[in-house]
């Protein structure tokens, strides 16, 4: 099932990387960060930053919590695509977890199936309101695939694509 | 690190640079022993030292809520900088903690 939110992202290719990482909370951080550093020579605002890391930050820990159930198991993986075309950021995180059966609910504000971990249901609604563009590809199973789109650098003498 | 005071009922937690799901679950769980001590009435987070917050942070300040106003506590915000006082009205605290300054 997919939802989408948004406008999506088009343009040539300027940057790329993936990393692979264990699914334990440790590298909720480091996926932070290295978002962070990537997109560094875009001179990002601190806003635009914080709103990158915010949205990162809450994909790849729903991965650890729900996707892999909080095992912390360090042969369960988590991969990050990150993409610049021109000064668009894309982020894909992406898990081989247990899924989500139906996105569309999944991503109403508060709602949750993990409140005894004290997950309060906001983490889609972050990512919605901090990215662009954001878009959940899950199966039941199979795993789930979080694409988030960003426009980065409102700075004046940043060239921008358009 | 984050680091706990009790002053009268009121339990002080200062929180750390960064709060996500790691950091998140050694704080609500030192809380709670001072919450569960029945020493502390009321609880008071300090974001001073804050730049990173998530939706984990929501979930430690709701829980410590749940906790402490069934006794008639109060929970409170103080030194939260712009974009945290944002996430904690996004997800509708504002009637739940008392933000101040
Ligand atoms: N990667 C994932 N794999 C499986 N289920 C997921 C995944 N991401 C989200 N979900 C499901 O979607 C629900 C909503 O996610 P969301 O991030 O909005 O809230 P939460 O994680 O429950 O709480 P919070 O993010 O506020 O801590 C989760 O409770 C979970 O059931
Ligand atoms: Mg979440």
């Amino acid at each position: 099932m997919i939802e989408i939110i948004d406008r999506e992202a088009v343009g040539t290719l300027t940057n790329e990387m993936t990393v692979e990482f264990a699914a334990v909370s440790d590298n909720e951080a480091f996926a932070r960060m290295a978002v962070a550093a990537f997109i560094t020579p875009l001179n990002p605002t601190l806003e635009e930053l914080s709103d990158v890391k915010t949205a990162v930050s809450e994909a790849v820990t729903n991965a650890v919590i729900h996707g892999y159930e909080n095992r912390n198991d360090l042969v369960d993986k988590v991969w990050m695509k990150c993409m610049l075309r021109g000064d668009v950021l894309e982020v894909e995180i992406r898990d081989q977890g247990v899924g989500i059966e139906d996105v569309r609910a999944a991503m109403e504000p508060l709602y949750t199936t993990r409140p005894e971990l004290e997950r309060s249901g906001m983490g889609f609604a972050f990512m919605e309101a901090f990215m662009d563009h954001l878009e959940v590809d899950s199966r039941k199973d199979c795993g789930t695939n979080v694409r988030m789109c960003k426009k980065i650098g409102t700075n004046p003498w940043i060239d921008s694509e358009e | 690190m984050e680091d706990f005071k009790v002053i009268d009922n009121y339990l002080m937690i200062r929180l750390p640079d960064e709060i996500d799901h790691h950091s998140s679950v050694d704080i609500s769980s030192k809380a709670d022993r001072y919450i569960l001590s029945g020493k502390v009435g009321n609880v008071v987070f300090d974001f001073e030292r804050t730049t990173f917050m998530d939706s984990s942070g929501i979930g430690i300040i709701l829980g410590r809520y749940k906790k402490v106003s069934c006794f008639g506590g109060k929970v409170y915000a103080v030194n939260a900088d712009s974009r945290i006082r944002r996430i904690l009205m996004m997800s509708g605290l504002k009637n739940i903690v008392e933000i101040i300054k």
